[in-house]
């Protein structure tokens, strides 16, 4: 039987201290077929996907590529036999060129020099090869996220991979980034390559992928044919019981008198004359394209960046915090969507990440107060359903999708006035994410005002009670309720401005 | 009815959980505890208890400074002046009772405020200039050094108020006052580091810097709060060797900054910052204080002590990259 598979994984087990993140979990991947490896938040697909490369080694199973099997692999011997992978989290280096990421690890070389013409003139037949259009010349920390998971992709080709392992590719990406991406997998799936796609993004799997594995708490749950299942069936299958993929109802009336916060003419930080209105109550929406400000916008309001003119007027005073310590102390908020960069502090607890924008508060003379510490990251543990064996455990040993929610935790245990939302649900699998509308909700009902930045056009319909779109760093239109269409806001959020 | 089964389970994984994380944490008492009982069948002299207390004394000052260092660390930063400071210390202190009559405490007093000072230099060329904290710390280490020698001519100080000996020299009861200064040091690091907020903020901002300013801390005046912290502690494990040695060398403190930061990072302080526990850095100060010892004791010449101290820094370092090499995987 395992002649049809490229690659097959046999009852993969593995235990850490505390959590048996995969038992025996079995599957197997045809050649020139997209697989799709779905499940929740710590359900162990990164797991399951790193014992393929030997960045996990399973506590027994086994990894049968092309008939040949191993116990636990290398990345030599992953490469040796075809598999590349992309990590969730992957990083290339930012100072070097695209031809030289591509070539990272086995440069061409004359002698002991490296060939830099040589390697550009590769990099271009192996980028065109793919259809993607970047000069090999670029640094790559030019480049956007998009293209530089391209150039993961190309290294991945270039080694002749016969199956390529991609976790949550599309979570970083704008929708026609993923587009591009999308056309990359379709042309390698009909040079006879194998993919195995992962991400929380159901619909992008019912497009994209030829069969579907869910996995739940580690474990195996079933296989599906992508055209014989449905989305319902998928999030039953995952989280284990039904539930509508929507948005939960509130009940606000918004004060349209009380305005939390203003901006008039705001410039600085890649934004330019900014101007709006956030009345208390309000879910406001920031919609357009990656690039668009509006992460940059959230940082001058949070004073992680500072504007150059104009006034920021914060529940009726003029304010002009430094950094975001006066931000956090006026009643202001901002949840990064960069995790790795700016959210996680990998090495400390679930506990300690959650309380340390409060600890000062929570403090008396200096002493924090332990009863306190433990209750809040208790409560945020248990309303975000935080997965982890305990609130002591390192962040670090966190699936990728819970550290995102401890993040999440750390600012609504900060109790502020102004929450600014960036990116709140990548990453975070669909039950969570209902969740954490819900808290959302919760918030605005309890009298807090926000700001939501999502790519993401259904949230950002379904959240918001009022849209402004960006484009270049300028404000092209703002939407009503009842005026909310993913055209409009597209076609604000491509406007250039003239002039 | 599932419920308490899953708790029950959680339970037990914590328990073992715990139990592994216990042992791993300890590893270092056992390499200590190996360490005393090689020696001690070695060296029968080695168990005496006045040989005890001699070790005590040696290694007070390795640990009072060794709090400081240990801060600095945790934030991601080094302190290479440390050894600077302690010379300083002792050149200043001896100056102005000798010199220029200071009572005592006064004495000490303004030295102390000078390594507080000397360690806030240090925190303006890191937080606000940013220098990188290596060369940051190397040029005072140079500096400070050269303004002792100038200071004390190239001649030893001395001829102290005989009550100055106490420090370093005294007991309360059967302990030697060294001994309770460092304890006492160890427990105001071990309150910082566990209790207070801005303990936390320390293992915060060598974890993640990006991420520690946007969770609202100050980065910059915690940066200067730990490194006039190692200058301060420097500065008292400065005083108890002017009253151990009750004369002041131009060279005393040369190279002590090498030994503490190998106690710190012998105790399982990340180097990289973020992550150590105080109780481990006291382990690896005794295992310092009891290997120069021992090996006193053994006849082994300095160069040897060397070799070995070397290896023992390269082993322990070893042994925790390994260990977190294993927990990823
Ligand atoms: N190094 C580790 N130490 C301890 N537990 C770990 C470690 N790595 C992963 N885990 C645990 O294993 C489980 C599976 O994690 P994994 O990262 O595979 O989830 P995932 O399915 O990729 O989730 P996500 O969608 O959030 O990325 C989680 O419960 C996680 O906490
Ligand atoms: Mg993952």
């Amino acid at each position: 039987m395992g002649e049809n598979y490229v690659l097959q994984l046999k009852n993969i087990r593995k235990e850490y201290p505390g959590v048996t993140a995969l038992k025996d979990v079995s599957l197997g991947v045809k050649p020139g077929e997209i697989l799709a490896l779905i499940g929740e938040n710590g359900a162990g697909k990164s797991t399951l996907i790193k014992t393929c490369s030997g960045a996990v080694v399973p506590t027994s199973g086994k990894i049968v590529i092309n008939g040949k099997e191993f116990s636990s692999m290398t990345p030599q011997l992953a490469a040796e036999n075809g598999i590349a992978i992309i990590y969730q989290e992957f990083s290339s280096v930012r100072e070097l060129s695209a031809a030289e990421n591509l070539f990272l690890g086995n440069p061409i070389r004359r002698g002991i020099l490296v060939d830099k013409k040589a390697m550009e003139r590769e990099a271009e037949k192996a980028f065109a090869q793919l259809n993607i259009d970047i000069n090999p010349k670029t640094l790559v920390g030019d480049l956007t996220v998009g293209y530089q998971q391209m150039i993961e992709i190309a290294k991945a080709v270039k080694q002749d991979a016969q199956v390529l392992i991609m976790d949550e590719p599309s979570a970083p990406l704008t929708s026609s980034e993923v587009e591009s991406m999308f056309k990359v997998c379709q042309l390698l799936k009909s040079q006879g390559v194998s993919i195995i796609y992962i991400s929380h993004r159901l619909d992008e799997v019912m497009y994209l992928s030829d069969r579907i594995v869910v996995l739940r708490d580690g474990e195996y749950i079933d296989t599906l044919i992508t055209s014989e299942t449905n989305v319902d069936e998928l999030i039953r299958l995952m989280v284990g019981r039904d539930l509508k993929e929507s948005y939960p109802p509130r009940d606000v009336k918004i004060n349209s008198e009380e305005i939390v916060l203003e901006l008039q003419n705001v410039s600085g930080n890649g934004t330019e004359d900014i101007n709006l209105k956030v009345r208390k109550g309000e879910v406001l929406g920031l919609g357009g394209l990656v690039g668009a400000g509006r992460t940059e916008l959230g940082q001058l309001i949070f004073g992680s960046a500072h504007k150059t003119s104009g006034k920021i007027i914060f529940k009726g005073k003029e304010i002009n915090p430094k950094n975001p310590r006066q931000a956090i102390d006026l009643g202001i908020a901002l949840v990064p969507e960069d995790r790795k960069r700016h959210g996680i502090l990998a090495e400390i607890s679930v506990k300690n990440n959650i309380n340390m924008p409060i600890y000062k508060k929570i403090s008396r003379m200096s002493v924090i107060q332990s009863k306190k510490e433990v209750e809040n990251a208790t409560t945020y543990q248990e309303s975000l359903l935080i997965k982890t064996p305990t609130i002591h455990q390192s962040v670090k040993n966190l699936s990728g999708g819970n550290q995102q929610k401890v993040i999440l935790g750390r600012w609504l245990a900060a109790n502020s006035e102004l929450i600014i939302f960036d990116e709140p649900t990548r990453g975070i699998d669909v039950g969570a994410k209902f969740e954490i509308y819900k808290l959302i909700n919760s918030l605005v009902e309890s009298g807090k005002t926000i700001i939501l930045i999502s790519s993401e056009m259904e949230e950002l319909m379904g959240m918001s009670d009022r849209i402004i779109v960006l484009a270049e760093g300028r404000i092209t239109g703002e939407l009503q309720r009842d005026q909310f269409d993913q055209e409009a806001i597209m076609r604000l959020a491509s406007r250039v401005q003239e002039a | 009815m599932k419920s308490s089964i899953v708790s029950e389970v959680k339970e037990k994984n914590g328990m073992k959980d715990r139990v592994i994380y216990h042992i791993k944490d300890k590893a270092i008492w056992a390499v200590f505890l190996a360490i005393v009982v090689g020696f001690s069948l070695a060296s029968p002299r080695f168990l005496s208890s006045s040989n005890l207390f001699i070790i005590m004394r040696q290694v007070s000052m390795y640990g009072i400074a060794s709090v400081g260092m240990m801060f600095v660390i945790l934030t991601g930063g080094i302190d290479l002046s440390t050894g600077s400071v302690i010379t300083i210390v002792n050149v200043v202190c001896a100056h102005l009772m000798v010199k220029m009559g200071f009572g005592m405490v006064s004495a000490v007093l303004v030295s102390l405020l000078l390594s507080v000072f000397i360690g806030l230099l240090n925190g303006f060329m890191v937080a606000t200039i940013r220098m990188p904290a290596i060369i940051a710390t190397f040029a005072s280490q140079i500096v400070f050094a050269g303004c002792a020698y100038l200071l004390s001519g190239g001649v030893p100080i001395y001829g102290f108020d005989p009550r100055f000996k106490v420090i370093g020299q005294g007991y309360v009861k059967a302990v030697p006052v060294p001994v309770i200064i460092m304890s006492v040091c160890f427990a105001i690091g071990s309150f910082i580091l566990n209790k207070t907020y801005f303990g936390r903020y320390f293992y915060a901002i060598g974890g993640n810097e990006e991420a520690s300013k946007l969770s609202g801390i100050k980065v910059s005046s915690i940066k200067y709060l730990v490194y006039a912290l190692s200058g301060l502690f420097a500065g008292l494990a400065g005083i108890v060797m002017l009253s151990r040695t009750n004369s002041a060398q131009p060279t005393a403190g040369n190279g002590y900054e090498f030994d503490v930061i190998t106690c710190v990072v012998l105790g399982g302080v990340s180097v990289a910052g973020g992550y150590g526990k105080i109780s481990n850095v006291i382990a690896g100060v005794l295992i310092i204080g009891v290997l120069t010892n021992g090996m006193v004791l053994l006849n082994v010449s300095t160069y040897m002590q060397m070799v070995v101290k070397g290896i023992v820094l390269a082993l322990a370092v070893g042994f925790d990259c390994l260990q977190k090499k294993r927990a990823l995987t």
